[in-house]
């Protein structure tokens, strides 16, 4: 045990990430006339949440929250994201792209490009707009890909929610630039510097509530494009393919179409912490969207994705 | 099998070098060794290594950047990378080296507590490596580790290390690094990074992991001085009224004494909100929300301070400022700044020089382009509250905004506030009597008289800042050449300000011929009293006691005011006298009246 932890006044490296981030999302608030927060259901949210919680204490979170539905997330997501909300008690917009663009792709298309793009790319940039906002806080985190690695704390969009690289403002000391151009808008990331782990121990560390989906339970899957997914309503095994059972859990969640599960008997957060420091693989193996090529990350967020 | 360690300390490290000094590879070995590669990262990295011909894993290609980079073969800019290790976490910024990219390096400088400096034991100091070292002092990182890299290369020899060493430690001493270790390492290889190595049993130090988890971070955070600039107010109900804020440095307490600036007013600490929980006292860096005994009315940008230990306040400063913007910095422009919580605009006066960051040495300019790093002074339209930069990071630094892009322009660090703010007047302030007039017009017979009388009647502090004697001392070096002339004057106006604002009366003459000139002395001076002695050329050069204008007239003195060189009349000037038409008794009582009339005695 290192001996400066034992004393008053230090802070663990948890504790100092929140610091970082509590700092941010006030930042935010005091920067921008309406900010929102993006709520995904997921586990960065509720850390984003639970953060924000905080951070306006004793006031409430000044700023509602927005999920951007496609209609074809999991069930236990819907249930949690409504129970949740209740019992945080806060202000939720659920925004959907209910248009014939968007219409024509289902769950069948959950992986493609065009899917992502007007389900979720458009339908968040027309929120945006919708309600005016001018900042989004986001729950990406850096070290889930390698351009989201350059990716800034205060990162602005064009008008058409496009990312550039090249243009980014250099962010130094924990002076963060708000200052917005006609038209632009800000993504905020609060939790750029946390990793999967970090993000786990925080859970268990603040008993935050998360989606069951992410603890181990036997469940019926289809293998599909090496992705393994679940046996549900948007899901039925095509011919040839086989419904398998196994014992296995998310680590990250997105669409049910689109989202592979894991194979893991962890069952608790101790053992999903203790699972993650040791993965061998990467956060996002199992998330359809970011394999269709190399640079398919980057190239959706210069499109205004998260 | 890792464990989490809930007691993990979190250091942030920046990594500086080119590519040639292998930094990729050192980021990848580290990695590597640590096993903090994913296996699906691994198997590509070796796919490409085996597609591009090698018979080992090219670590390097881990640290592969975004597909723009690529392509242009360019590094953007910092990117980041997460490393933990059984007792810390780290933050590492991995940026690159090249001098096209001081600002990227200062970005990942900003807030490191640790930074690696990567050299290839070939080389030995190179320029660059002095750059990097003189960022990481400028941006107050107070521990660095040199990595002197390739050793493999060059057989592990022990001389050429030492040899290295010594050289960084004879241009270290211009700089301030409280801490500083050499780790000879083989990137490549693996030696000394995360493994001992048999290629060098004369190295018994620290492998560059030791040094990384156990190199003393804790107590550099400055727990002294309590700085909390308002965040945010929180006002949840009619009772309840709490400032949100992060610690900057120091701790607080509940009962503590406690000043908010810049109105001064004084209060007490009622309650402290850390965490949603009520507590007895909080510390830098928490984010606290405080109430106070009394109403006292404070606003984003205001800030908290102990009574007895107060930040400084001003809207004049000495900077040095890193330059990020294409367009370059320039005098008398004004832009936004944001420091601490605040944001205001500023304008910048004046470019001192700019810092050669591979020599370190200074040099004159007019503008700082991108990448530079000067001294510059500058005045903000609202006052900081702010330590200087040496003693508190996150109170000492600002950016500075474009407004017509809303670009991150430049980043800056506050030395001091200028001198001209901090020296109040003592007392009655002076004057400045200055003559001017063309080459044997009569100002120093006229000066020479007003002084007189000025000393036997009004007794007051007198200066009688005379041509040839300021050409004998301060202006020894300077010839006559129209910028010599001017510097000439601006060191007069200089000395004459100092004067008049410690209350003495000065009394210059110089022909001073620049219209222009004479007003910027005017603005420099304030207390300016401008007597242009008239007299027309023709009787100037009947009089000429040194036989000038007949030396002019002949050639052999070229630009002499009156002949060769304009002289430009005064538009406006206090007092006027025609010394071919009045006598010199009279033109001194008329001088003294004036005086008199403007308040001046």
């Amino acid at each position: 045990m290192n001996r400066y932890m034992e004393e008053r006044y230090s802070l663990n490296y948890l504790k100092q990430l929140e610091a970082e981030s509590i700092y941010i999302i006030r930042e935010t608030a005091a920067e921008f006339k309406n900010p929102v927060l993006l709520y995904s259901v997921g586990k960065d949210s509720s850390v984003n949440l639970r953060l924000c919680q905080k951070a306006f204490y004793p006031g409430k979170i000044p700023f509602p929250l927005l999920h951007i539905d496609t209609g074809y997330k999991f069930k236990e997501m819907y249930e949690f994201r409504d129970y949740y909300m209740k019992k945080a008690g806060v202000n939720l917009i659920v925004y959907k792209n209910e248009e014939p663009e968007a219409q024509k792709f289902g769950p069948e298309q959950a992986h493609t490009d065009q899917y992502i793009y007007y389900k979720k790319t458009k339908a968040l940039l027309d929120a945006l707009k919708k309600y005016g906002f001018d900042a989004a806080i986001g729950g990406a985190r850096r070290e889930e890909e390698k351009s989201r690695a350059k990716e800034r704390i205060f990162s602005v969009r064009t008008e058409l929610g496009a990312w550039d690289p090249k243009n980014q403002k250099p962010e130094l000391w924990h002076l963060y630039n708000g200052k917005l151009q006609e038209k632009e808008t800000m993504r905020i990331f609060p939790l750029s510097n946390w990793t999967e782990s970090d993000i786990w121990a925080y859970i268990k560390e603040e008993n935050i509530e998360v989606v069951p989906l992410y603890f181990a339970q036997k469940r019926q899957l289809i293998k599909r494009n090496n992705v393994l997914v679940r046996l549900d309503e948007f899901n039925h095994p095509k011919e040839g393919e086989e419904i398998i059972e196994a014992v296995c859990r998310y680590r990250t969640l997105g669409c049910s179409p689109s989202t592979g599960a894991v194979l893991s008997s962890a069952q608790n957060i101790d053992e999903i912490l203790e699972e993650v420091l040791n993965a061998k693989k990467s956060e996002r193996e199992t998330r359809a969207i970011d394999g269709t090529s190399e640079t398919a990350m980057e190239q959706k967020k210069k499109e205004g994705y998260f | 099998m890792k464990q989490y360690n809930p007691n993990a300390e979190l250091v942030r490290l920046v990594i500086m070098g080119s590519v040639d000094d292998g930094k990729s590879t050192f980021i990848g070995r580290l990695f590597y060794d640590l096993g903090e590669i994913y296996q699906d990262q691994l198997e590509a990295i070796e796919k490409a290594s085996k597609k591009g011909g090698l018979d080992f894993i090219d670590l390097s290609l881990l640290t592969d950047g975004l597909s723009a980079e690529r392509e242009q073969k360019i590094t953007i800019d910092a990117a980041y990378r997460y490393l933990a290790t059984p007792k810390r976490r780290f933050i590492v910024a991995d940026v690159p080296g090249h001098e096209q990219y001081t600002r990227n390096m200062a970005t990942g400088a900003s807030l490191a507590n640790l930074a690696i400096i990567m050299v290839d034991a070939q080389k030995g100091l190179l320029p660059q490596s002095k750059r990097h070292l003189f960022i990481s002092s400028l941006l107050g990182v107070r521990h660095v580790l040199v990595a002197i890299n390739k050793m493999d290369l060059v057989n592990y020899d022990q001389n050429i290390f030492e040899k290295i060493k010594d050289d960084f430690s004879a241009f270290l001493a211009k700089l301030n690094i409280p801490d500083i270790a050499f780790i000879p390492v083989s990137s490549l290889k693996g030696d000394m990074i995360v493994e001992r190595s048999d290629n060098m049993p004369w190295y018994q130090g620290a492998t560059a992991l030791n040094y990384l988890e156990n190199v003393e971070i804790a107590n550099d955070i400055n727990l002294l001085d309590f700085r909390m600039p308002v965040q945010l107010v929180i006002r949840p109900d009619q009772n309840f009224r709490g400032y949100a804020g992060r610690i900057e440095g120091g701790t607080i307490k509940v009962g503590e004494k406690v000043k908010i600036l810049p109105s001064g007013k004084s209060t007490k600490i009622k309650s402290i909100i850390v965490d949603r929980e009520n507590k007895e006292y909080a510390f830098s860096p928490q984010n606290a929300v405080l109430t106070m005994e009394d109403e006292v009315d404070a606003s984003r940008g205001d800030m908290i301070a102990r009574e007895n230990n107060l930040p400084e306040i001003g809207n004049k400063f000495e900077t040095t400022i890193c330059w990020m913007k294409e367009d370059a910095l320039l005098p008398n422009k004004s832009y936004i700044l944001k420091q601490a919580t605040k944001t205001c605009r500023c304008f910048i006066d004046k470019i001192l020089y700019k810092i050669n960051t591979d020599s370190l040495h200074r040099q004159d300019c007019n503008a700082l382009n991108q990448n530079e790093i000067g001294r510059v002074t500058i005045t903000t339209a609202s006052p900081l509250i702010f330590d200087s930069y040496s003693k508190n990071r996150n109170t000492g630094s600002f950016i500075i905004i474009d407004e017509n892009d809303g670009s991150t322009a430049g980043a800056g660090m506050i030395l001091r506030k200028s001198q001209t703010t901090e020296i109040k007047n003592s007392g009655k302030e002076g004057f400045t009597l200055w003559f001017t007039g063309l080459p044997s017009s009569g100002k120093s017979t006229l000066a020479d008289a007003v002084t007189k009388e000025l000393n036997e009647k009004y007794g007051i502090p007198l200066e009688r800042l005379d041509g040839d004697a300021v050409r004998e001392t301060i202006c020894r070096d300077l010839g006559f050449s129209s910028g010599d002339r001017q510097k000439n004057i601006e060191r007069i106006a200089y000395i004459a300000k100092l004067l008049t604002k410690h209350g003495v009366a000065v009394i210059t003459s110089f022909v001073s011929p620049n219209r222009q000139v004479r007003n910027w002395a005017r603005q420099v001076i304030g207390n300016f009293v401008e007597v242009y002695v008239k007299c027309p050329v023709e009787e100037c050069i009947k009089r000429d006691p040194k036989g000038n204008y007949k030396k002019a007239l002949s050639g052999q003195i070229a630009q002499f005011t009156g002949v060769s060189d304009n002289y430009e009349e005064p538009d406006n000037p206090e007092i006027v006298v025609e010394t071919d038409k009045e006598d010199i008794s009279q033109c001194t009582n008329r001088i003294i009246a004036s005086l008199k009339k403007l308040g001046y005695l």
